[in-house]
């Protein structure tokens, strides 16, 4: 018969064995020791049997008791135990995070593109459609119905590139105002519309020209537009490409296809700079399209993406947008 | 235009209050750019003045040859200065400076010692005046023109405000110190005084005598003016008001005769032309060349003539290019005294094409092209005359003219219309106001009815238009208003837009580096390509920038290899890149193409017509792929660049678009033979993709086995509605199968037969392996294929069975044989 003491003795000796095992292998050989199948409290347990009936409850209790706090020294501890190997175990695989991730290098858009693309969404969100046409264009478009005729002095101010044969009367489109043109012949008024695109002219290329480049231009015919809306637009416009507090000047100057015409300049880190061109479409080029002039009037705009980028973002060489390299690009992402 | 400020003053009372950037900006507020203003005179301080070379000592015991020369600048006692130039004489008049004068560059005249003597000054040359850089010699003056002791720099009018200012091809009027006058007057309310309303024509009537003169093409010239004199002074030289003047505008002075008609066309915008009158065989006659060939120029060249040239001829031969350039058989010269000056009003068009065939960009073409005053060649002719019998003591012969002066049309006009176009509210009051100030005269039928009459120099005010941007400009643009259009819904972008955007953002994301290159090759770049047949031809350039490369890119990998190789040589190694746009397809051009008119919408049919002369013009997407896709690093070996990942690149975007697509192995320049293939969308090849052709790689010094793709985006089909799929819960079935099969059976056909052998319950098929180790001529490619059923959990027996049935397919199709371990 185990005495009250021993069973006393044993679970505060298991206690203490439990208390001090340093970790979960420990652990194992101490709850072995003192509470596996040969332990003295397990031993101890299988003798209650052999106890007359009037004795058994209360010596049951007895062990019952001192084996559940047994148990539970050894949850708790086990609980200790693990959580200080896993803390343990996580310190062990720290990497260093600083570490390159650079197998796969990043691309990204050329800045024009995130240019027009940027330009596409404010007019869009104008009211504007995106109309687009080709680079190879028909004198006719490129010229004539915007009141270039042959031998216009105009006609020869820009340096156009033609097709062979002369009598193809093919040009590379020196600015993207036949888009306009395509769209007056292809739509009825109201037309809200822009048309970015690549042009061409015979410019050797340095540091502020090239003979390919991009142009957006902006054209709507609509009832009662007057200069006042052209002014606007053009305001809101150059506030959206370089900042709120940019202002915007009016000169009067001349292009065969608007009447009055005018340049824009907008005052941008302290001096004025020539953005582009602009005026009210000349009632002439209304006509050749079909467009009834004395119920409609429009206006329309056109500046270069590449000076309007160089201008925002301070790039000072042209070659660094034509020559592809991708240093340039990947300067500027996807996001500008 | 150079315009002296001086010479302005003449005719237009400008504040002197005004600093030189308050009348610049007055200039480009009504439309006229001012280039740049250059300050004459800057830097240079008197006394400064004339004096008569009395004595010459020549000097010789230097190395250089010296004049110890004395003077007299009119101060009763004679001065001695030290000179090094030697182009004077004694009583030349000369400059001189006299001690505390400063010349241009902070240059102090101070009285010193020098190769022994002691100068008392500095006898100066234009250039050291700063007048220009023409005359490295001492600046002489015309004999008489003023007395010793005067002040040079008052007489040579050496301090000047000049304006270089751009005019548009609208404002011939305003290449003129008249036409400009009268702009800066208007811009600022001040009082202007034409210049030509001061030459009295009467004094040269219409007679019998002299060079009489005939318009035998009249559309080419409206009114002409012959104008003949006698009894011109060899001697007479340019007086120093004109001289300077005509230097100030940026043109020299030659000699009087010249001077004279170079200063009208400056001071009135009138170009003029003087013959001299003994070499001229009969009358003159304006004239197309016809079958003329030649005529030798002044400037030395023989021209070969074409027909439709305008020529000013006698009765036997040409004698100047109209409006553009005289000859040398009618020149004036030395030995001339009888001269026919001739002023004329032609064509625009005519002079332009005679100054753009000839390339010969005078000063007269420049102002014919733009268009001169219809009523000026009297008025202009009548001013030479007065000069040269004033200057050169010439009497007047006889006066011929041919012609009459054109009528400009006149305008109706609604004043409202100023207020209507512009936005902004202008009263009838100024709106006359500012139409009478550019010349035009105002009638008023009623309120909104006034007929609008054009001044005789203002061919271009011929609508509404023209006549508000006149009133627009006059009140300034900035009076207009700020304001929005009405706000429409956009149509967004098409779709096309939207595909593109997507994909080039997609590329981005994927490492590729979007750039942009000029569409231009050279006949060499299309045969070391590889293009043969009609792909070996290209659009050309009838007027490239370069000879090399005068030819439309037809494909968009050459300009990206050029990049490539670029890059490569900046130093870089591993890397993508991609463009985005179009390709000129070559096609037989129409020569026989409709030019319509302007003065009316083109019909459909000539629309059509016009619309179908432009050749094809599809938007590739182009990619070259170089070195590595994976670098090497910490976490292991590169990865390079192959023919799969340029596939990969056509088949990705192909899928992410949702667009079905099959493919072909292809042998198809650039690209290697054996590693390229096409991709087709509904039969149709849209893309050609894989390793480029080594003999390109090496031509352009890049890395080997560099790849590339094209995808053509405009054969892509259009977007379509995606409709969702069901998505299964039930557990998924997994089964591996191994094939053996010949090595020349394609992967995707394999692939393609087990998916249909496997049945409708194939979730998805993937190649996981291939092993080439095998031999005779074998692979080995091992897929996996997953099984879903929509409503049940599938039974092992059912899955066996779809794998077999895959594989009993695959066999029949592909001859591929179940690898048993």
């Amino acid at each position: 018969m185990t005495s009250t003491d021993d069973l006393l003795r044993w679970v505060k000796e298991a206690l203490s064995a439990i208390a001090e095992a340093n970790d979960l292998d420990e652990l194992k050989v101490e709850r072995i020791a003192h509470f596996g199948d040969k332990s003295p409290i397990a031993l101890a347990s299988r003798a209650l049997g052999a106890l007359p009936a009037g004795e058994r409850a209360a010596a049951g209790k007895l062990i019952g008791d001192a084996k559940s706090s047994v148990a539970e020294a050894i949850a708790q501890r086990t609980t200790i135990l693990e959580a200080e190997r896993d803390a343990r175990t996580l310190l062990e695989e720290v990497v260093d995070i600083s570490l390159p991730s650079d197998r796969v290098r990043l691309g990204a858009l050329h800045p024009l593109t995130i240019l027009r693309n940027e330009i596409n969404d404010f007019f869009i969100a104008q009211g504007y459609g995106v109309a687009e046409g080709p680079e190879l264009e028909s004198e006719w478009l490129n010229f004539d119905a915007l009141n270039m005729p042959a031998d216009h002095p105009a006609r020869s101010m820009q340096d156009t590139f033609f097709i062979e044969p002369a009598q193809a009367h093919l040009v590379l489109r020196t600015h993207t105002s036949p888009v306009q043109i395509r769209t007056m012949l292809e739509s009825e008024p109201p037309i809200y519309v822009i048309c970015p695109g690549r042009t061409f002219r015979a410019d050797e290329l340095d540091a502020t020209h090239t003979p390919v480049f991009h142009q957006v231009e902006g054209l709507v015919v609509d009832r009662g537009i007057s200069m006042a809306h052209l002014k606007g637009t053009l305001d809101l416009f150059a506030q959206k490409m370089f900042g709120d507090e940019v202002t915007t000047r009016l000169r009067p100057s001349y292009f065969p296809f608007t009447e009055p015409s005018a340049e824009v300049d907008v005052f941008f880190n302290g001096r004025w700079i020539e953005w582009g061109g602009c005026g009210m479409v000349n009632p002439k080029v209304l006509i050749a399209s079909g467009i009834d002039p004395s119920k409609y009037s429009g206006f329309a705009f056109g500046m270069g993406l590449e000076r309007t980028l160089m201008v925002r973002h301070g790039i000072t060489d042209m070659h660094d947008i034509v020559e592809g390299d991708i240093r340039f690009s990947r300067a500027f992402g996807v996001d500008i | 235009m150079r315009v002296p400020l001086s010479w302005i003053n003449e005719f237009a009372q400008i504040p002197s209050s005004l600093s030189p950037e308050e009348i610049s900006d007055a200039f480009v507020r009504i439309g006229f750019e001012v280039e740049e203003i250059e300050l004459l005179g800057e830097g240079l301080k008197g006394p400064v003045v004339v004096g008569v070379v009395k004595q010459i000592d020549e000097i010789t015991e230097f190395k250089k040859a010296i004049r110890w020369v004395e003077l007299d600048c009119g101060e009763g006692e004679s001065r001695f200065v030290i000179c090094g130039a030697t182009n004077f004489a004694i009583e030349d008049l000369v400059v001189v400076a006299l001690p505390g004068a400063v010349l241009p560059g902070d240059f102090v005249i101070s009285q010193r010692e020098t190769y022994g003597k002691i100068s008392n000054g500095m006898i100066c040359s234009s250039r050291e005046l700063g007048l220009g850089q023409d005359h490295d010699g001492i600046l002489v003056l015309p004999k008489g023109s003023a007395t010793p002791g005067d002040d040079a720099l008052a007489l040579l009018e050496t301090h000047d405000i000049v304006f270089d200012i751009a005019v548009n091809p609208d404002r011939g009027y305003a290449l003129s110190v008249r036409g400009m006058a009268r702009e800066i007057a208007a811009a600022l309310g001040t009082k202007f005084t034409d210049p030509a309303s001061l030459v009295d024509t009467a004094n040269f009537p219409l007679s019998n005598e002299g060079v009489s003169v005939s318009i035998d093409d009249p559309t080419a010239t409206s009114v002409i003016y012959v104008r003949s004199l006698a009894g011109f002074d060899q001697g007479a030289t340019t007086p120093l008001w004109m001289s300077r003047k005509i230097e100030k505008c940026g043109m020299r002075s030659i000699s009087l005769a010249v001077d004279i008609t170079n200063f009208v066309m400056l001071e009135l915008g009138q170009p003029l032309h003087a013959f001299d009158s003994d070499k001229i065989r009969g009358s003159l006659h304006i004239r197309r060349a016809g079958k003329t060939r030649t005529l030798k120029t002044l400037d030395g060249q023989m021209r070969t003539l074409s027909a439709e040239d305008l020529v000013v001829s006698d009765d036997e031969r040409p004698l100047a290019l109209a409006g553009t350039m005289g000859g040398e058989e009618s020149e004036v010269d030395g030995q001339t005294t009888a001269m026919s000056i001739e002023a004329a009003r032609f064509d625009p068009i005519s002079v332009a094409r005679n100054s753009k065939s000839h390339r010969i960009p005078s000063e007269a073409s420049k102002r014919f092209e733009r268009g001169v005053d219809h009523a000026l060649a009297e008025v202009a002719s009548a001013r030479a005359l007065e000069l040269m019998i004033r200057l050169g003591g010439a009497h007047h012969v006889g006066t011929h003219m041919s012609g009459k002066v054109t009528a400009l049309p006149s305008v109706e006009f609604d004043p409202n219309f100023a207020s209507v176009l512009t936005g902004a509210v202008i009263s009838p009051e100024t709106v006359q106001e500012k139409l009478e100030v550019v010349g035009c005269t105002v009638v008023k039928v009623n309120d909104s009815q006034w007929t609008i009459s054009p001044p005789t120099w203002r061919s271009d005010l011929q609508s509404p238009s023209d006549l508000v941007e006149e009133v627009a400009r006059m009140i300034g643009y900035q009076a207009i208003p700020s304001l929005l259009p009405p706000r429409q819904v956009s149509p967004g972008l098409t779709a096309s837009q939207s595909r593109q955007r997507a994909i080039s953002t997609f590329l981005a994301d994927r490492g590729l580096v979007e750039i942009q290159t000029y569409p231009f090759v050279s006949a060499e770049t299309m045969q070391l390509m590889g293009f043969s047949g009609t792909r070996s031809r290209a659009l050309k350039i009838a007027n490239p920038m370069s000879e090399d490369a005068p030819l439309l890119r037809t494909h968009l990998i050459p300009g990206l290899l050029e990049a490539a190789t670029r890059n490569v040589g900046r130093g870089a190694k591993d890397f993508a890149l991609f463009e985005i746009g179009s390709i000129f397809r070559f096609g037989e051009l129409n020569e026989e193409v409709i030019v319509p008119g302007v003065a009316c919408r083109p019909s459909e049919k000539e629309i059509a017509g016009i619309y179908a002369s432009v050749p094809e013009q599809p938007i590739h997407l182009g990619a070259v792929f170089v070195g590595n896709s994976e670098r090497e690093g910490w976490q292991g070996k590169a990865r390079s660049y192959d023919w799969n990942d340029a596939i990969a690149l056509v088949t990705s975007i192909l899928d992410t678009c949702k667009i079905e697509w099959t493919i072909k192995s292809s042998d198809f320049a650039p690209w290697h033979p054996g590693r390229c293939a096409e991709i087709l969308v509904a039969g149709k090849v849209v893309a050609h993709a894989g390793e480029l052709h080594p003999r390109v790689v090496a031509a352009y010094g890049l890395p080997a086995r560099a790849c590339a793709a094209v995808l053509n985006m405009s054969s892509l089909p259009e977007r379509t509605l995606v409709r969702a799929k069901f998505l299964g819960t039930m557990p998924i079935a997994v089964q591996d199968i191994a094939l053996i099969v010949d090595e020349h059976i394609s992967a995707r056909r394999v692939e393609n037969a087990l998916r249909e052998g496997a049945g409708e319950l194939l979730e998805s098929i993937r190649l996981f392996d291939r092993y080439d180790q095998i031999g005779e001529g074998k692979v080995s490619l091992a897929f996996t294929l997953t099984f879903r059923a929509p409503d049940r959990t599938l039974t092992a027996a059912e899955v066996s069975q779809m794998r077999e049935s895959a594989a009993k397919l695959a066999f029949e199709a592909t001859g591929a044989i179940v690898r048993t371990a």
